[in-house]
């Protein structure tokens, strides 16, 4: 929701409502620990404690933005430097 | 006889009130938030739900499950117990943050100007290795741009001895400054891959600084729309420093939060946090009553997110440098379920 809200300038309410939908979870999901652990696994979004250490077959950091991403339907800017640096996509024409 | 129950005052201190104490208490901030800011009272339940949150026994008391906000912050990534990517790091898997924040440590604009390499390093290095969003923060701090910290005649030792216009062009000039520093910073952060920018405490040098900053937020916004800018203030009423400042027509110096909320929406910011100041000499349950009847006005009016700032010295938080855990727990509760906010 802080990505929705911070780079789309959506309200509370729309950006649960927006995040919950893409998720498939009820907006009330999003914040209960034990289903979005589950939900962040299934989706590979990262894991948010310290056992995330010990699931390296998992996506985690700039992987799991990428994840982020493609499930919000959003463009999150490092993931698109990142496609651009590393050859993925080309870079746009400089502003 | 009633119980007197534990309470916090705006300076950290822990009193003791009735609950007819603090009930007064309530009715009086919310009376002194109508009559400085002509805004409307709160209702009567509401007050009476601030009272019940105030006059509760509890150490901690928290929001329903499923009212759940976002919280934001200033400085999370700021070399607190080691370096300032492994302190993001820490800030997202220990504490469970909802962004992260770089900035350096001075935080001012100006000083950023010649780090700036090295700070758009750091962050795009840290953007690998979180997950959370990112923003990279500074406060414009308009100060740092007048004599002798900066190239600028001193408007404060200007208006003292009469010299209004010379102020007022001096004010202009700063500005002018600031709004070409915080385009090249966002021009660089967005090379870098961040997600947002944060102006924070936004006003501290009163209209100019927030002239600046609004024109600053509506060039970056067009420059780079996928991109978020975050405008907290300093201060609950923008002072006149200049006076004559407008921006798309309306006079910057006096406004409070709805006015604010206005402009900053126009100028293309993301999100907006608005801020109260904290009377130390009254209860925190008087703060909250006043924070909350100045800033509802805007709940109904945002487009935007908005995250009222609730720390230490703003928003109901003791101006104390360690804002006890109760007091900051009924703060937060206060403008939840008060004001409906998007975020902290």
């Amino acid at each position: 929701m802080a990505r929705m809200q911070m780079t789309r300038g959506m309200r509370l309410k729309e950006a649960k409502q927006y995040v919950a939908d893409k998720l498939g979870v009820t907006p009330f999901d999003l914040g209960d620990t034990a289903t979005m652990t589950e939900v962040r696994n299934e989706f590979g979004f990262g894991r948010i404690h310290s056992y995330a250490i010990s699931h390296p077959w998992q996506a985690n950091f700039i992987e799991a933005k990428f994840n982020i991403s493609r499930v919000l339907d959003v463009p999150i800017l490092c993931v698109e430097r990142f496609k651009e640096r590393t050859g993925m996509t080309e870079a746009p024409t400089a502003h | 006889m009633e119980d007197r129950i534990p309470t916090r005052m705006g300076d950290g201190t822990l009193g003791r009130l009735t609950k007819s104490e603090i009930r007064a208490d309530v009715e009086d901030g919310v009376a002194q938030a109508v009559r400085r800011a002509k805004v409307p009272p709160l209702a009567a339940d509401e007050i009476d739900h601030l009272v019940d949150i105030y006059a509760s026994p509890a150490k901690m008391v928290g929001v329903d499950l499923g009212d759940e906000i976002v919280l934001s912050c200033d400085g999370s990534g700021m070399k607190t117990h080691a370096t300032r990517e492994q302190d993001m790091q820490s800030y997202e898997q220990w504490m469970g943050a909802d962004l992260l924040e770089l900035c350096p440590g001075d935080y001012s604009l100006k000083v950023v100007r010649t780090i700036l390499p090295y700070e758009a390093q750091c962050l795009h290095d840290a953007l690998l290795s979180t997950v959370a969003p990112m923003q990279y923060g500074i406060m414009p701090n308009l100060g740092l741009y007048a004599k002798d910290d900066g190239p600028c005649e001193n408007w404060s030792l200007l208006l003292p001895a009469g010299k209004i216009s010379e102020a007022r062009a001096s004010c202009e000039e700063a500005a002018d400054m600031a709004v070409a520093d915080a385009v090249r910073m966002a021009d660089v952060m967005y090379e870098a891959g961040a997600d947002a920018i944060d102006f924070d405490t936004t006003g501290a040098s009163g209209d100019p600084e927030f002239w600046a900053t609004l024109r600053a937020t509506e060039i970056i916004r067009e420059k780079y729309p996928d991109m978020g800018v975050q405008l907290g203030m300093a201060g609950e009423f923008v002072l006149g420093m200049h006076g004559e400042l407008e921006y798309k027509g309306k006079r910057l110096a006096g406004m409070w939060p709805l006015e604010q909320l206005h402009v900053v929406q126009e100028a293309g910011a993301t999100m907006y946090g608005p801020v109260v100041n904290v009377n130390t000499g009254k209860s925190c349950a008087w703060n909250t009553a006043r924070a909350c009847t100045i800033v509802k006005p805007c709940m109904d009016e945002a487009e935007i997110p908005v995250h009222m700032n609730a720390g230490m010295g703003v928003g109901g938080v003791p101006m104390f440098v360690h804002p006890p855990g109760d007091a900051v727990a009924r703060s937060a509760k206060s403008f939840v379920d008060i004001l409906k906010v998007d975020g902290l």
